[in-house]
């Protein structure tokens, strides 16, 4: 949800090369002016937040991956008997718990909307307030206030546009006194759609916002350059401004397929992710935490959004840390 | 690409600001352009989409049930009232649930900029073997679904023992010191533990990008001068990110709250909801009533409305943060 923020750090290539020369002598100098105490109290200050985010977030990490080849039930320890092999990762891909495939396409459908229809209009936005028009500073506030509010409270209020009966679509078009009613958050064929307009209208904002902070970084001189030279305005901003935001769309596409693997709140709220609505997340929890208990089989699910969600945060470390190397 | 653009980023009317000098050169010849008028009819249209949904809600709210069931859902109100936050506020006890939520965010906000911020400066500061995987362990952490670690945390909360301390009574609620049932399961510090440990990933990740921008020579200086590093932090370092610990600040008490999920999991008792996950509450008691759902989440969302509007500058530079640097 809200916190994939990861913000974008662009190269910084040219100050690691220049420190790079003096990074020896210099890293010398600087460990004899620490003392005994002040090591010690390195040491405490990284090490207290470190063990917790190892207790905490990649302790629980690992030991999903263990959970996944048991059948435990998360009562009593987990023996040798409990060691089932990739039996479930058999059970979820041969189909015979059915609600697998259809949270791993809805899932899929999820990023694939995001990422060609709500990423591309935020980066449409941005790039019209990038503009000097009047006004830009409203339109920014206006399409970002989405973003402040939680996706809790977003499924309420468009729960106020889609009811059958009360909803205001149905209401505004007629469809309430003509008797021909859109169930659009009940029937299972449309509703992850209109889940996803509702996604949208705070997915589309926060794009704006992080695009919009890269085109300002943009070199106003580059698009001078290219004027003079006669470009028009598509061609400036496919051929010169595109290509120099490389490192931005990078974050840009992480931070999309995050929030799209991360999907839970708005589904959960709208009718418990069931019906239409069902995504990964939601089965891992629905599977762990519920009097059923199938910790070994919830843990599998968790693995496989794992193993999905490695791809972009790979591609988020190896853009930002590569450089501060 | 600028790196005095970030830096003074708080002198900006804005965040995203410096217009303000192409637009003055190219205001001058007053004439008006077609793709101009195209543009700002678009950009109005779509304002209007935007705020659509949330006037919609506004709207239910301010009408009574009857007048809705008399007219209609879409027709013009004959009264207008606020009887619908009055119920909310009483019935479902919105007050106490900003208080749980207030409980869990202030510590969670403050817990976590300390911790990021002690990690971000050793790990920027001084050089040492593992500094930059420590970076990146705490970064790729919070990029995680918290749905993949899920599964073991609900095991851990349930089976970590915690002292009892007795607890703070308020009015009915009770905030037990630190735990009410000898476990983190169902407890708020279970909550803030969750929020900190997860945050302190991006807060870190966030800080220790602004804090590359401060020379190392301060620290060394300071070293020099004999102060330990614990003060160099607290006195030396930590004013210096003042804007963007104030950004981060922003950013991280509205993660934590408008989170729904790990107080969905990790709370059972309906009292220590926060507010988002006791609105799912109203849902079940009210569900006819729609404009009393409406003013309920409407009132949830007023405190990280106002904080937006009142610290909008710092809210955009903490998502932008590092974004323009390089």
């Amino acid at each position: 949800m809200a916190n994939t923020t990861p913000s974008v750090a662009p190269a910084r290539a040219r100050d690691a090369s220049e420190a790079g020369a003096f990074a020896a002598t210099r890293r010398r100098r600087r460990y004899t002016l620490l003392t005994r105490h002040d090591k010690i109290l390195i040491a405490l200050m990284v090490g207290v937040p470190l063990t917790l985010d190892l207790l905490l977030i990649w302790g629980p990490t690992l030991a999903s991956v263990f959970l996944s080849f048991t059948n435990w039930d998360g009562i009593g320890p987990v023996t040798g008997d409990n060691f089932i092999g990739f039996k479930n990762y058999q059970l979820l891909i041969s189909g015979r718990y059915t609600l697998f495939w259809p949270a791993f396409t809805h899932n899929l459908i999820w990023l694939a909307w995001l990422t060609f229809i709500a990423t591309p209009l935020g980066m449409l936005f941005a790039v019209l307030l990038d503009r000097e028009i009047r006004g830009t500073r409203i339109y920014q506030s206006v399409f970002f206030l989405p973003v402040v509010l939680s996706l809790v409270v977003v499924g309420f209020i468009w729960e106020l546009q889609y009811a059958p009966t009360e909803g205001f679509i149905n209401n505004a078009f007629g469809l309430v006194k003509s008797g021909k009613l859109i169930d659009w958050l009940g029937n299972p064929r449309i509703n992850l759609f209109a889940v996803l307009v509702a996604a949208s209208w705070r997915h589309i904002g926060y794009i704006m916002i992080l695009y919009l902070a890269g085109l300002k970084s943009v070199d106003p001189s580059l698009r001078e350059a290219a004027r003079v030279d006669g470009a028009t305005e598509l061609q400036t901003f496919f051929r010169v401004v595109l290509p120099v935001m490389a490192p931005i769309n990078v974050i840009i596409v992480v931070v999309t397929a995050i929030e799209a693997l991360r999907a839970f709140d708005i589904a959960f709220i709208i009718n418990q992710g069931k019906n239409g609505l069902e995504l990964l997340s939601i089965l891992i929890t629905n599977n762990s935490t519920s009097e059923a208990s199938l910790v070994g089989f919830g843990s599998a699910i968790a693995v496989i959004l794992l193993v999905i969600s490695l791809g972009p945060i790979i591609l988020f470390l190896s853009r930002t840390m590569r450089t501060t190397a | 690409m600028s790196t005095d653009y970030i830096q003074n980023y708080e002198y900006l009317p804005v965040a995203l600001a410096p217009t303000a000098p192409r637009a003055a050169v190219r205001r001058v010849p007053p004439r008006i352009r077609p793709a101009r008028v195209i543009l700002q009819a678009f950009l109005i249209a779509m304002v209007g989409l935007w705020l659509f949904p949330l006037f919609w809600a506004v709207y239910s709210s301010l009408r009574p049930l009857s007048d809705t069931i008399q007219h209609g859902y879409v027709s013009w109100p004959s009264s207008l009232s606020l009887i619908n936050y009055q119920t909310a506020w009483t019935q479902a006890e919105i007050p106490y649930f900003y208080l749980n939520t207030l409980v869990i965010v202030v510590p969670g906000v403050i817990f976590t900029l300390l911790l990021a911020s002690m990690v971000a400066f050793c790990c920027t500061q001084f050089s040492w073997k593992f500094n930059l995987i420590v970076l990146m362990l705490f970064t790729a952490g919070n990029l995680l679904p918290p749905q993949v670690i899920i599964i073991p945390l609900y095991w851990i909360y349930l089976h970590t023992p915690i002292a009892m301390f007795g607890s703070i009574d308020v009015g009915k609620f009770s905030f037990a010191l630190f735990t009410d049932n000898t476990l983190l399961y169902d407890q708020y510090i279970g909550i803030i533990l969750i929020h900190v440990v997860f945050q302190t990933g991006f807060a870190t990740f966030v800080l220790s990008n602004y804090m590359k921008t401060i020379t190392k020579e301060i620290t060394e200086s300071a070293l020099v001068d004999g102060a330990n590093v614990l003060r160099i932090w607290w006195s030396v370092i930590l004013p210096l990110c003042r804007p963007a610990l104030a950004a981060m600040a922003t950013l991280l008490f509205t993660f934590m709250y408008n989170d729904f999920f790990w107080a969905l999991v990790l709370l059972k008792t309906g009292d220590k909801r926060p507010i988002t996950s006791a609105l799912n509450n109203l849902q079940g008691e009210f569900f006819v009533n729609n404009n009393l759902i409406a003013a309920g989440a409407l009132l949830a969302c007023i405190p990280p409305i106002i904080v937006y509007i009142a610290l909008q500058k710092h809210f955009v530079a903490g998502l932008t943060l590092g974004s323009t640097k390089g």
